[in-house]
């Protein structure tokens, strides 16, 4: 069964809302108009017809033949990397502006790490004909142009934060500080599974697609289940969305991956679930990388969409429960998944989403010939600037 | 000991016997350099504040505009921590109410009664959380009542009738009624609705309600101080203190800018 958030939007001791005052009017009125819009046909309607006609869905899951053969498992992939603009990010923002449109209105505001979830909301708003300026850090900007550009060619304002770590957290830093003064006006689209109640509850359900089209796929072909569910986790929107489908069968085991930098022992990686610690960052009561003072600390990935102190609520209760074990790979472990599915697959997976892939050639992560089904959060175009860089292509 | 705090309560009471309104000042702890804060504190008492915010730097202050953002990561960077700030508090020999302003996850991390404990033997006699409302607030709340530390809670612009409601009862001290619908900041002029905001609390609650963000200059002062009890100023002193307190060279200067603030709460 899939956790519903209690009153104070905890999952256990996980959330709640910890914003300036001015925002929790907002957040009340958000909370309500999803838990009404959640129940009417009609807008359920409009968001399963886009994501079908607009966004491209159901998308496939893939057997994977080549990594199967080479690394003893049975490898299958679920296919995010083939939505509409390239990534999960597209189903939640898709959600989420319905939802502004519906509750009236005109002004959307998203921060992005990886561009992915800028990009997607970009589109939808072009969709939908609301405003939209996104927040990025600058350091981002630069490590992943494609998606700059491909904003602004949307129509969208890309503001380049300049302050704190210069990526996804104070990016994130931004939009709400954006939002605190315009809260009347606009509506905030998060893009992961964290931030104050209710997004990290909604972003799952809309989300959850995710997850839902993956078991019922699986069953059709293999008259089975999975025996291993992978995602990578950096907020968590893909890994809440792709585990809402499974959590509730004990007999698949589910792995989220978390960014391991140079290493865990080195301190430079973005691991909160692995290796750091409950406080409140964002809104939120979760896991994050946090010093002896409670400060929030810098963190280092390859991958700009993992690069972030902080994780959604849900992923540190399904942590505690132990319903998902949660671990890290390093950058370079990533990075030789990211060449080798290409080499062996034909699909270039984003760096976020090679991170889960990197597991597979682990020794004794698997019994040999397990069942392994892989969430392919998105696709790796954007990264190819980098890619270029790093293996001299 | 907690005896050595001094009352808010008193305060205000004082301040109602002399026809005047309270001139709060907030400082950010470090920024300038932590040793300077008590010689700060004395100037901004000699130039008549009535009560002192001392802002404790997070490394995410999402309710803060750029002023006090960049002085909160100049008081990082330059090492300063929680037990220096608590120090150079205790070091100050004021005589006026200082409360603690900050984040909440540096209080988690120190755990919520040992934070208690530490502020209130600092004299520090109330604290104002930004990203903390009366929902999340019972156990921040059980604990500085136990220490003898106010708690003093946000009103907002936005905040509804029954918000205001849970505001009211969890304050003590004060409450702080926000000026506008947005981030810690000067502007060119305080938005007159929020006088309205002021009113609104006031059919609510006995306690002084004071306004603060977007505060900058005398008549802000005397235009706030129609309604409320206090009026606070924030960014405009913390870039002040920056460009021009020079290790205390700019002490007479700021005395004077204090005064002429204060002259506007009579």
């Amino acid at each position: 069964m899939l956790t519903q958030p209690d009153s104070r939007g905890r999952f256990g001791a996980y959330g709640g809302r910890f914003v300036p005052e001015t925002l929790i009017p907002a957040l009340d009125q958000l909370e309500e108009a999803f838990a009404a819009a959640w129940q009417d046909p009609s807008f359920i309607n409009e968001f399963q017809g886009l994501l079908k006609n607009y966004v491209g869905r159901p998308t496939p899951i893939t057997f994977a033949p080549r990594i199967s053969e080479q690394t003893g498992l049975h490898v299958t992939i679920k296919r995010e990397d083939l939505n509409h603009t390239g990534a999960h990010k597209i189903n939640n923002a898709l959600g989420q502006c319905l939802l502004a449109k519906r509750m009236g209105k005109k002004r959307i505001i998203a921060e992005t790490g990886a561009g992915q979830h800028g990009v997607a909301t970009a589109t939808i708003c072009a969709l939908l004909g609301l405003e939209c300026e996104v927040y990025m850090g600058v350091d981002d900007c630069a490590r992943q142009q494609l998606n700059v550009f491909r904003m602004r060619l949307l129509g969208a304002k890309v503001n380049e934060v300049t302050s704190g770590t210069r990526t996804l957290k104070d990016a994130l830093n931004e939009a709400m500080r954006d939002w605190v003064a315009t809260v009347n006006t606009t509506h905030y689209v998060i893009g992961t599974a964290a931030g104050p109640h209710p997004y990290p509850y909604m972003v799952r359900e809309f989300q959850k697609v995710i997850g839902e089209e993956a078991r019922a796929q699986y069953l059709e072909e293999y008259k089975s289940l999975p025996e291993y569910g992978i995602a990578c986790v950096g907020g968590g929107s893909n890994a809440i969305g792709f585990f809402a489908g499974f959590v509730g069968d004990p007999s698949v085991k589910l792995f989220g991956v978390e960014a391991g930098g140079l290493g865990i022992e080195s301190g430079s990686h973005a691991a909160p679930l692995t290796a750091g610690e409950p406080g409140v960052l964002h809104g939120s009561f979760s896991y994050l990388m946090q010093d002896a003072e409670g400060q929030i600390m810098g963190t280092h990935s390859v991958s700009a969409g993992l690069d972030y102190p902080g994780v959604g609520a849900e992923h540190s209760h399904l942590k505690d429960t132990g319903r998902v074990e949660y671990f890290a790979v390093t950058d370079d472990e990533a990075l030789t998944a990211f060449k080798e599915v290409a080499r062996l697959e034909g699909i270039i997976p984003a760096f976020e989403s090679a991170h889960a892939f990197a597991p597979l050639w682990m020794k004794d992560r698997f019994p040999k010939g397990a069942l392994v089904l892989v969430n392919l959060s998105g696709r790796g175009d954007k990264d190819m600037e980098t890619a270029a860089r790093l293996f001299k292509l | 000991m907690p005896s050595s705090q001094a009352s808010i309560q008193d305060r205000f009471s004082k301040l109602r016997g002399l026809g005047e309104k309270a001139l709060v000042l907030f400082v950010t702890a470090g920024d300038p350099p932590l040793a300077e804060l008590p010689a700060i504190l004395g100037a901004l008492e000699e130039g008549g504040a009535d009560l002192i915010e001392i802002g404790i730097p997070f490394s995410d202050p999402i309710a803060d505009g750029p002023t006090i953002q960049a002085s909160s990561q100049r008081a990082l960077d330059r090492g300063v921590n929680m037990e220096g700030v608590l120090s150079a508090v205790k070091a100050a020999s004021v005589s006026i109410p200082i409360v603690a302003m900050g984040y909440l996850n540096p209080i988690l991390r120190m755990g919520v009664r040992e934070a208690a404990q530490r502020f209130a033997s600092a004299s520090i006699s109330g604290t104002i959380v930004s990203d903390l409302t009366p929902e999340e607030g019972a156990d921040w709340i059980k604990a500085s009542r136990d220490q003898m530390l106010d708690t003093i809670f946000l009103a907002a612009p936005t905040s509804t009738d029954a918000r205001l409601d849970l505001v009211c009862k969890d304050s003590t001290g004060f409450v702080y009624a926000v000026s506008r619908t947005g981030v810690t900041g000067t502007g060119s002029a305080v938005p007159s609705d929020v006088l309205s905001l002021v009113t609104r609390i006031k059919e609510r609650t006995q306690l002084p309600v004071c306004v603060g963000f977007g505060i900058s200059k005398p008549e802000h002062v005397r235009m706030v101080c129609g309604a409320a009890d206090g009026a606070v100023i924030g960014s405009w002193l913390v870039q002040w203190l920056a460009a021009n307190w020079q290790g205390g060279a700019g002490r007479a200067a700021l005395i004077e800018q204090i005064r002429e603030l204060k002259a506007a709460t009579r």
